[in-house]
């Protein structure tokens, strides 16, 4: 199908996006991996698209203060190559290669990754399993919120129509950083069945700080408090069996609930390894 | 200052184009239907098959995923302008040499997608093949022949 007639404005600065951003009805349109597809089967039928790939600024990945900040508009390609993502956050590093194919990746942004929410998705996960921060620009002007507090409901955050997202930020890794992502994909960068995105820290033997967010099994990342506080405790078995009280994924066109809590407890009994190896 | 209609200029194949467009128009139906360059074909149109894939500034795109109002200024190379450089000769003489096209529907983007993982000069081993062509769906030939020309022609070039 074709979409629905819009208007379209390119925003020059952030600023000027929130100030298009007050327009009735106006979408914002950042890398439209997800955006464009939804216009095109008229999910979604905006009046206005305000689109800020022309403001510059937005596509810097730079390591400071322990953090690695990540411009919203740095593109999937740009992330999967970059050193300081390699280096600094793992975890994202891990998870690029399944995020979308490589037309998607030299396309799609990180922060419209974010924005979007898809339940899914691997970022939004990676997001809230590394306890990461969201730079918001609105009419109020700018704001940080934690991850912990940004995703609401399905394809709800804490973003009004009026927001632009403009970077994320997440702690830098260090020697004690641990890191584990695996997810089962019907097709090498589909949305995941069910994916699991894990980071935690090495103390003498043990694992502490462990958080395992899974994606694909609700309405939002979810995560899996009673496992983590059994795989901090060293009891993988026991971690698995806990998932039970953690989640409840529904059925959805991919999967019956059954299989997701089931393919849940392989993901972690994998990552679980992964926690456990030392980094390179 | 959020009209429906805007002025843009794209240079295709090497050539300047100016032209009127809907912002509703993607790019692969600007190229389609306004240029009449109907090498970039339109399967499912939500980015999934990959029969759309052009390269913008370099680098490959689907064309169902991007507007043609966003391409004011930017260099857009179809099937048929790459085609036409002899950048890929080698590889679309081995997809023929291989039977690795049926009804040549996918073709245009499995060629594109492929160059760009060839380009880099190293030798991808079948799986690395596979996972890069991933978002690229074959309905006739299945992939095994596809996967042998990329893997063929990425050995030949390093040997050259």
């Amino acid at each position: 199908m074709k979409p629905a007639p819009f208007g379209y404005a390119r925003a020059r600065s952030v600023a000027h996006a929130v100030e298009l951003l007050a327009q009735d009805d106006a979408r914002l349109l950042a890398g439209g991996q997800s955006l464009i597809a939804t216009l095109n089967m008229r999910l979604s039928h905006p009046a206005v698209l305000v689109d800020i790939n022309g403001i510059g600024g937005l596509d810097r990945i730079a390591h400071k203060n322990g953090h690695i900040e990540i411009g919203a508009l740095v593109r999937h390609v740009q992330a999967e190559r970059s050193p300081d993502i390699a280096r600094h956050a793992p975890l994202i590093a891990r998870a690029m290669p399944h995020i979308g194919h490589p037309a998607i990746r030299n396309r799609g942004t990180i922060g419209g990754s974010i924005a979007f929410a898809d339940p899914a998705a691997e970022l939004p996960a990676c997001l809230l399993a590394l306890g990461g921060e969201l730079e918001i620009a609105g009419p109020q002007g700018q704001r940080w919120i934690k991850a912990d507090d940004f995703f609401k409901g399905l394809f709800e955050t804490a973003l009004t129509p009026r927001d632009v997202l403009t970077a994320i930020r997440v702690p830098a890794a260090d020697a004690d950083t641990r890191v584990g992502f695996a997810e089962f994909a019907r097709r090498h960068g589909d949305y995941a069945i069910v994916g699991l995105a894990a980071c935690a820290r090495r103390g003498g033997k043990a694992l502490t700080d462990v958080r395992l967010t899974y994606f694909g099994v609700g309405s939002t990342p979810v995560r899996a408090r009673t496992a983590e506080a059994a795989l901090a405790g060293g009891d993988v078995d026991a971690a698995v069996g806990a998932l039970a009280r953690d989640l409840d994924p529904p059925d959805d066109v991919q999967a019956s609930g059954a299989v997701k809590m089931h393919l849940a407890g392989v993901l972690l009994r994998r990552v679980a390894v992964q926690l456990t190896e030392a980094r390179p | 200052m959020s009209e429906r209609f805007h002025d843009i200029t794209v240079t295709v194949n090497g050539e300047e184009v100016r032209e009127h467009v809907d912002a509703r128009k993607t790019l692969v139906d600007f190229l389609r239907d306004d240029l009449a360059l109907t090498g970039s074909h339109v399967g499912c149109e939500h980015g999934v098959c990959g029969a759309c894939t052009v390269r913008v500034d370099g680098v490959v795109v689907r064309g169902c995923l991007m507007l043609a109002v966003q391409c004011d200024g930017a260099r857009v190379e179809t099937i048929e302008g790459i085609a036409d450089s002899n950048e890929i000769a080698d590889l679309q003489q081995a997809f023929i040499d291989r039977n690795a096209l049926q009804c040549g529907f996918c073709t245009p983007g499995m060629l594109l997608t492929a160059q760009e993982l060839l380009r880099s000069g190293a030798v991808p081993s079948r799986d690395t093949i596979r996972v890069h062509l991933s978002g690229n769906y074959c309905r006739c030939t299945g992939y095994q022949a596809i996967i042998d020309a990329v893997e063929a022609v990425a050995k030949a070039r390093a040997s050259e």
